[in-house]
């Protein structure tokens, strides 16, 4: 098992003619999901490095079948693609493009509440359930199979993570990256819930970052219903306020958002969370030790 | 992008919302002329305001109040020129090149108005509240409920019935109830025309004459936004706005300036920032953010160096590369590049993990230049660290 995705997962490409959308839907093929065509406007009926393109999501659903979507569409018109694919009933709808203008996220999000789609991102780097799915810009090769789902809001921060659980021989169940802006489509309680429920999941490392107050309430989730262990680690400990740091989602306003807040509410619902960067990987491995000999 | 409060009442008047009349100046002739101008047509007073992107000018000396054109005159040539200090500038301040002279209103009641982003409920809202002139944040800290909120329902607006119910929670008078109907749906009109992430009035005042007037105006753009609304973007004033920084913006790259000796170099933002936690960590302390991003070519990487290296507290490099997308060759190809062409003397610490790894080692290896190779972040730090001396 794994979470949202995996062998079954048939999936197109919005923007797959574009640079992006044609690198990483190579990308993903490779890795062995299954990539079952293309979105551009305009190059309906022709192919793309193999791949069916159509005009529209509707009609990419209608022919192939398919039950997700990755969105590589550029910043202005990325917003109306996640509707797009909400509307044709697409289940799972994961944008990776960065840099939506916030009150069309906020359309979009609306649109959502009327629709069943689940969507992931934007500005993040996709889902992965190693071995199975890869529906993203992540580096498939440093991940491997196993008992630990991860859920971020950093692309790069997660990698390093992946990374350290592999070189310890730690596999992951689940990898979701939900970005890094101020309105995202799945937050970390909705992570946190399904890993819960996933067999395969035995422990979840939850990477979060200054901004906003999703970690504290998925600690509050973590601390009456979380039944795995938790290993969290918070970015920006060293951040000053009111600067935004890279991500648009990340930053202190009116002394809130603050790591330390964070890290003191993720404590207090007993998350493992480390202060150094460098010790997730170790840590991981101490949760998981405790966890078999209790 | 933040503008300045001139900029912003200029905004506002277009959309109905009651502004004191004034204008901005630059020099004491032009002072002097927007004095005599608001004094002859009626105005008992005028007030002298420093245009800085920071709140807290009332306290630093960048708000004064004359009761001539003589005396605005003569304040204007003073705040011209000078450094403000508040608590949000920073200890360095800011130099006043621009001030905006207004009439003065015969004050009421101080009250707040704002608009942001409410993350949580992913929908603008709306605030108000009776503790006008306070910062909200001290507000929300200490009387959470004093804070009046009303969501907006995006495309639709603010609705005239929320914008009454507001009204009357302030204590507004019913012969002012329209005009203030008028104001906050104004208000929100602009906010979401020119895709604001902040708006605040504060103060938002009523004048002993009924009338209601945004006193102060605060507004910032969303940057993601600011590609549909190129009239905005000619507002910006890069004089407010940190010399490196600006200089970043021209490349694309993410940087931020602090105040360690530890200059570090990342790919990705939150990657970006926990190499700065475990700089902080291992002893020392960084001297920026910098996100090179997913797709740095060896042009941004050149830019990245000369920004850093123009930061004479910079004492030694953290360059710390987990190449998911951006291959670790192409990366140190640039590096090595980068570091020739701007004869780096300073100790590089390198970090680099991911794709194509080996053969990134091996440019660096065969490039002769002195890098100081570290295995894992924790590793990088405290080499940096020492590098640094700090």
């Amino acid at each position: 098992m794994s979470i949202l995705v995996d062998k079954s997962t048939r999936v197109i490409v919005q923007g797959l003619t574009g640079r992006e959308g044609t690198f990483h839907a190579k990308a993903c093929a490779e890795y062995g999901t299954k990539i079952v065509g293309g979105v551009t406007p305009g190059k309906g009926g022709t192919t793309h490095e193999g791949f069916p393109v159509f005009n529209t999501v509707q009609e990419a659903v209608d022919k192939t079948g398919a039950d997700a979507s990755v969105i590589f569409v550029p910043p202005p018109f990325a917003a109306d693609a996640i509707m797009e694919a909400a509307d044709a009933e697409i289940e799972l709808v994961i944008c990776i493009t960065e840099g939506i203008p916030v009150l069309d996220m906020v359309r979009a999000w609306e649109f959502l509440q009327t629709r069943r789609a689940r969507l992931i991102g934007p500005n993040c780097p996709g889902i992965i359930s190693p071995g199975k799915c890869k529906i993203g810009i992540m580096p498939g090769h440093i991940h491997r199979e196993g008992p630990v789902g991860i859920v971020s809001r950093s692309g790069t921060l997660t990698y390093e993570a992946v990374h350290q659980l592999t070189t310890r021989g730690i596999g992951q169940s689940t990898a979701i990256g939900i970005g890094g802006d101020p309105i995202i489509g799945t937050n970390f309680l909705d992570a946190l819930d399904l890993f819960n429920r996933d067999p395969q999941t035995e422990a979840v490392v939850m990477i979060g970052e200054i901004g906003g107050n999703a970690e504290e309430t998925a600690a509050e989730f973590v601390k009456t219903r979380m039944k795995k262990p938790v290993v969290g680690f918070i970015a920006g400990q060293t951040a000053p306020p009111g600067r935004r740091m890279g991500h648009a989602g990340a930053i202190i306003s009116g002394g809130h958002g603050t790591a330390s807040e964070k890290i003191k509410a993720m404590q207090a619902a007993g998350i493992r969370v480390c202060k150094s960067p460098a010790e997730i990987g170790e840590t991981v491995a101490a949760a998981m030790a405790a966890k078999v000999s209790a | 992008m933040k503008i300045h409060e001139y900029q912003a009442k200029a905004i506002l008047k277009k959309y109905g919302v009651a502004v004191p009349r004034g204008e901005m100046v630059e020099n004491r002739d032009q002072a002097e002329a927007a004095a005599k101008s608001l004094f002859d047509s009626g105005a008992s007073g005028v007030v002298v305001k420093a245009q800085i992107h920071a709140g807290g000018r009332g306290k630093g000396g960048g708000v004064k109040i004359a009761k001539s054109v003589e005396e605005a005159a003569d304040l204007a040539a003073k705040m011209l020129g000078m450094t403000l200090i508040t608590h949000q500038t920073g200890p360095e301040g800011r130099v006043v090149r621009r001030l905006l002279i207004e009439e003065t209103l015969p004050i009421e009641k101080e009250l707040y108005l704002g608009i942001v982003i409410d993350r949580a409920e992913a929908k603008p809202v709306f605030m108000a509240s009776k503790a006008g002139g306070m910062e909200i944040e001290q507000v929300a800290e200490e009387n959470p409920d004093a804070i009046l909120k009303e969501y907006v329902t995006p495309g639709m607006g603010l609705e005239p019935f929320q914008a009454r119910k507001l009204a009357f929670k302030l204590g507004l008078k019913p012969q002012q109830i329209n005009q203030a109907v008028q104001f906050m749906t104004g208000l929100y009109k602009a906010f979401e025309d020119t895709d604001s992430s902040l708006m605040e009035i504060n103060p938002f005042i009523t004048c002993a004459d009924g009338r209601l007037f945004a006193l102060d105006a605060k507004m910032n753009f969303d940057d993601s936004a600011l590609f549909r609304h190129p009239e905005l973007k000619e507002l910006r004033d890069v004089t407010e706005e940190d010399p490196l920084e600006v200089e970043a913006s021209k490349y694309s790259l993410n940087y931020i300036k602090l105040d360690g000796n530890v200059g570090c170099m990342v790919n990705g933002a939150g990657l970006a920032m926990a190499t700065m936690d475990i700089i902080k960590y291992a002893g020392g302390l960084p001297a920026n953010f910098l996100d090179v991003g997913g797709g740095a070519n060896v042009e941004q990487v050149t830019h990245a160096f000369e920004i850093l290296l123009s930061d004479k507290n910079v004492k030694a490099v953290l360059i710390n590369i987990f190449g998911g997308i951006l291959r670790v060759d192409t990366l140190a190809r640039g590096v090595v590049e980068a570091a020739n062409k701007t004869q780096i003397q300073l100790p590089i610490v390198l970090r680099l993990e991911g794709t194509n790894v080996e053969q990134g080692r091996e440019i660096l290896k065969q490039s002769g230049l002195n890098f100081i190779v570290a295995e894992t972040m924790k590793d990088a730090a405290e080499k940096v660290v020492a590098a640094a001396g700090s």
